[in-house]
């Protein structure tokens, strides 16, 4: 590997392994919910999330989203994202192992002469189907992530 | 049902302090297990989707979206996004936030039925007055009561 780093090209930037998390608990969903503010009780009253047509309280999908902010910014530093866009596609529920995944999407050049790159992000459920798809781009400063 | 006429409602500016205690509880939160890397700071840099915990300061008429009047039985999150103009906030850093209903539109769901979305931006503008970072919320009322395979 130090011979890639003697070129003036950097070296691409490999994703990190998958991340595991769970099973998930509701305990996991309320703490979400206080550290974030967001208290929508279909999040953890049973009443209210069953009148609303659900079978129980389910995660609120900023939680999963959060993840997967954790899981990229372990990667490739929390002070070099500069946009992070979450689309919710499935529930996740309690008892639920989600698991983190990344992609490279772009290797670039910014205008302002910085290197960037553009992330999809994928919390996959057990069952693999996507809970939660985000698309990020990050600075990618000198040296490559974690360097 | 969602209310068109919500379009251009703006909220009561609202300050938001990035707290250090803050950041380390939303990254125990979402999954940090190593919580040194937060603790040999400072002023550590929030996380891409902190600005969610707007809702702890937006109380009153600083939050827009109750005009929007989006069903909440049958309202869901569709998307979020967070624009940074540089690096995220770091704890230690004063903002004010301003929310704006930007837009309401529908669109025919995949399996009939019409889907209402709409979209709150926020600003947030440091101590001097800099447009440091912008959220972007898109709600979505279904015709229907959501159910599992379909949300």
């Amino acid at each position: 590997m130090s011979a890639a780093r003697t070129t003036s090209t950097p070296a691409a930037l490999t994703p990190p392994a998958p991340w595991t998390v769970g099973p998930v608990t509701r305990t996991d969903f309320v703490r979400y919910q206080g550290a974030s503010g967001d208290m929508n009780p279909i999040h953890h009253d049973e009443e209210f999330a069953r009148a609303a047509g659900f079978d129980a309280p389910f995660a609120v999908g900023m939680y999963q989203a959060g993840l997967l902010g954790t899981y990229a910014t372990e990667w490739l530093g929390a002070e070099n994202v500069r946009s992070f866009r979450i689309r919710f596609l499935e529930q996740v529920w309690p008892g639920d192992t989600l698991t983190a995944t990344a992609e490279v999407v772009r290797e670039y050049t910014a205008d302002d002469g910085a290197a960037r790159v553009d992330i999809e992000l994928v919390c996959t459920r057990q069952t693999g189907g996507a809970a939660v798809k985000a698309w990020a781009t990050f600075v990618v400063p000198d040296g490559g992530a974690g360097s | 049902m969602a209310d068109p006429a919500a379009v251009g409602t703006e909220g009561a500016p609202f300050r938001l302090d990035v707290e250090r205690g803050k950041i380390r509880e939303f990254a125990r939160a979402t999954g940090t297990a190593d919580l040194t890397g937060i603790d040999a700071q400072d002023a550590p840099v929030s996380q891409p989707t902190f600005l969610t915990t707007a809702l702890h300061w937006q109380t009153g008429d600083a939050n827009p979206w109750p005009a929007v009047k989006l069903d909440q039985q049958r309202g869901l999150h569709a998307e979020q996004e967070f624009t940074f103009f540089g690096a995220p906030p770091r704890a230690g850093t004063r903002l004010e936030g301003r929310a704006r209903i930007s837009d309401i539109y529908t669109k025919q769901g995949r399996r009939g039925g019409e889907m209402t979305f709409a979209v709150m931006v926020t600003d947030y503008y440091d101590e001097s007055g800099r447009l440091v970072a912008q959220a972007k919320m898109t709600g979505v009322e279904t015709a229907r009561p959501p159910k599992e395979d379909e949300a």
